[in-house]
């Protein structure tokens, strides 16, 4: 079994906001992050993907067929987009960092059929950044 | 859906490799020039990874208690200090493996909100050391 890392850079901005809580907890809850005008980040998205190296190629996935569905499936919908306004899980999920991650992850495993999804990786900055593993 | 969070910290310190079990000889083969009397620093970069199913609010846990226990427990308590001198090394020498057991047993106890799943960490940018549950 080998497992292949491929790198994507996005550019997006969101908030957090429960509408479940009042303002005063969101405000205690989330702090700067609550402001409904939103803030950027420059995500970094590590895909592992793992499988046998076919013996004819010598790859474990073709490099380009990922490329282009993570510019597909993410990139195309996220990149430069506000989240919780144009990316439609997050009409009901909160954009964090945890929930970015399952819900590319929910975006790229249906679509890589060759080598199996092994993990999200989303890094919202160098000093944070989450692991998905699929439902474990 | 169990998620993994992962959070980066730093703090600067300096120890002296140096066994009160082995001779003076001994202690200069074993470390080297970690073993100068005098000392030596670092800039270390820790890395807190935990751990649980991700919760309404789209959080493994709330970042602002990870991070006030972090700070609490281990950045103000390292940071800026001899490690030789800290009580944590009174009878153990502080090689980057001793420091990351101690943080992973310091965290262990001190953070409940998420499972504490890997501490790791960074002496240099070149060697590393990691301890999972």
């Amino acid at each position: 079994m080998l497992y292949l890392t491929r790198k994507a850079e996005f550019a997006a901005s969101h908030y957090y906001h429960n509408p479940e809580l009042s303002p005063e907890e969101n405000q205690r809850l989330f702090g700067k992050c609550s402001n409904p005008n939103g803030h950027g980040h420059n995500y970094v998205l590590e895909v592992t993907v793992k499988g046998e190296v076919d013996p004819r190629s010598g790859f474990v996935v073709d490099l380009k067929q990922l490329k282009e569905t993570m510019n597909r499936e993410v990139l195309d919908a996220m990149d430069h987009r506000f989240l919780n306004k144009e990316v439609p899980e997050f009409a009901t999920r909160i954009p964090t960092t945890e929930n970015l991650a399952i819900a590319i992850w929910q975006r790229l495993a249906p679509k890589l059929t060759k080598a199996k999804l092994h993990r999200v990786r989303v890094y919202e900055n160098h000093d944070l950044f989450v692991d998905y593993y699929g439902e474990e | 859906m169990k998620a993994y969070l992962n959070r980066r910290y730093r703090f600067s310190a300096s120890h002296r490799l140096h066994s009160e079990h082995m001779s003076e000889k001994e202690n200069r083969v074993t470390y080297g020039k970690c073993n100068n009397p005098h000392g030596h620093g670092h800039n270390y970069v820790l890395e807190v990874t935990v751990s649980g199913p991700v919760d309404e609010n789209g959080m493994v846990c709330n970042l602002a208690d990870l991070d006030d226990c972090v700070q609490r427990e281990v950045v103000t308590r390292f940071d800026l200090e001899n490690l030789n001198t800290r009580p944590e090394f009174a009878n153990s020498v502080p090689t980057t493996e001793n420091l990351c057991t101690v943080i992973y047993d310091i965290l262990k106890r001190s953070f409940r909100a998420a499972h504490l799943e890997k501490v790791r960490l960074e002496e240099t940018m070149m060697n590393a050391f990691e301890i999972s549950s």
